[in-house]
């Protein structure tokens, strides 16, 4: 049987470069020497494990983890869901994702946002949840609002949420942002062109998919989502102990 | 032609945003909504080893502190196991190894309590001085930023660490050692975090 091993290295063309300054914010918190490229130790290719005390069954509901008894919160009703997988196609099951949204005018439940849209007294705007055995994760909430923001006078964020996923590695954390099939503001969107390449951004965008809606309730956007891959120690030059 | 290889590419990562807390820390958004917030407490009560606090600000190219980031730690218990199948043994009942820190929206100053970790084991050869692996996501870093914190105490072993021997500079591993203090009885560590500018933090591709 072949053992696990290393992770394969993170491509860094298809991410987003450090400094992106039409992403003006980049510009003073990057950092200026190259990153110092490491081979994998016992410190990268551990991390955190979650299991099912750790979060609530409804707290992928995002249309009533915060509404009062009898409530939901106000918007367009969507069913986000997919699968983790690495990029060996292989589903990465019991791991930790977890969203962040705006509400359906685009405006954030945080003490710092002054957006002058309102807030949804119904809608808190976060969610997490396990995958399951065959990677697959699901959540219920309704479309973000797009948003303005301080860049350049007159940016709009599409509509989009924040997804955060641990894998089984420290190596595997990544952050991203779930963009929706169809949205003009996607391609004037400066966040969104830090990534230079077409069809890395287009990985972000979630597709409409008819077939997971729920007829007269939910429309669903599908949105896969893939961490880095592990080689199969076939040969030496592995890690100590695996 | 030849043969399609039928490798997935990675999800490209993008920026955290400002507004993280409310996914990853809501409490700190300002709202209660989970029973029970994620990664508050890193070593639990059980474990073993010396308690320590470690604290710093990040501070980005003009000098000023970052307060709106979030840190994620990643540590080995006392005994240098992580608690994970492939952590190199078994840890205590309680012992996550993993936690997340976030600033003070005034001053960008963040502390978080933990036991120090032993040493673990070497990719090939030897062990690591003991450390805490950090993962920085902020507003305007597009990709989160791995460095790690190394404890100025352990001289012997940090001088046969293999990463820190990476470093071709030796000037640039000082960024990646806190320095200790003792504050009325508790041990604190400073480790301040540059992302650019005189001194920048080493920042590594794992």
């Amino acid at each position: 049987m072949t053992k696990n091993g290393e992770f394969y290295q993170r491509d860094r063309t298809w991410h987003p470069p450090a400094v992106t300054p039409d992403y003006k914010t980049s510009v003073t918190r990057s950092p200026q020497y190259s990153l110092i490229s490491l081979q994998n130790s016992v410190s990268e290719v551990t991390g955190p494990v979650f299991g099912h005390n750790d979060i609530h069954a409804l707290d992928n509901d995002l249309i009533h983890n915060y509404a009062q008894a009898g409530d939901a919160a106000i918007g367009e009703r969507i069913i986000l869901h997919g699968r983790v997988l690495d990029e060996n196609h292989r589903p990465i099951p019991n791991t930790l994702v977890e969203v962040w949204q705006a509400n359906a005018g685009g405006r954030y439940r945080h003490k710092k946002d002054t957006y002058l849209a309102p807030i949804d007294p119904n809608f808190g705007g976060c969610g997490r949840t396990l995958t399951d055995e065959s990677g697959y994760y699901f959540f219920r909430t309704i479309k973000p609002g797009a948003y303005p923001w301080r860049n350049w006078v007159n940016n709009w964020r599409p509509a989009h949420i924040h997804v955060s996923i641990f894998g089984t590695a420290f190596a595997q954390r990544l952050i991203t942002q779930c963009y929706f099939e169809g949205d003009p503001l996607i391609d004037k969107c400066p966040i969104v062109h830090t990534i230079p390449d077409a069809q890395a951004r287009a990985q972000l965008v979630a597709a409409l998919d008819m077939n997971a809606s729920v007829p007269l309730d939910s429309i669903a956007y599908k949105f896969d989502i893939v961490l880095r891959g592990r080689r199969s120690t076939l040969f030496e030059n592995r890690l100590e102990g695996n | 032609m030849i043969q399609k290889l039928d490798y997935l590419k990675e999800t490209p990562s993008q920026t955290a945003g400002p507004y993280v807390h409310i996914g990853l820390a809501p409490g700190a958004a300002g709202f209660d909504i989970y029973e029970k917030e994620l990664g508050w407490d890193i070593a639990g009560p059980n474990a073993n080893g010396e308690r320590i606090r470690i604290e710093g600000v990040v501070i980005d190219g003009t000098g000023s502190p970052i307060k709106d980031v979030m840190l994620e730690a990643w540590q080995a218990n006392s005994e240098g196991h992580y608690a994970h199948p492939e952590g190199g043994g078994t840890v205590e009942d309680g012992f996550k190894g993993w936690g997340r820190v976030i600033t003070d929206f005034e001053t960008g100053e963040w502390a978080f309590d933990t036991i120090k970790p032993g040493r673990t084991r070497g990719r090939d050869v030897g062990q690591q001085a003991p450390h805490i692996n950090l993962w920085i996501v902020a507003r305007g870093i597009n990709v989160g930023l791995n460095t790690r914190l190394y404890f100025d105490d352990e001289t012997e072993a940090n001088a046969v660490d293999p990463v820190l021997n990476l470093i071709e500079w030796e000037t640039r591993r000082s960024t990646l050692l806190a320095k200790r203090n003792d504050r009325d009885g508790h041990v604190v560590y400073r480790f301040d975090i540059k992302l650019q500018g005189h001194n920048e933090t080493v920042f590594f591709d794992i």
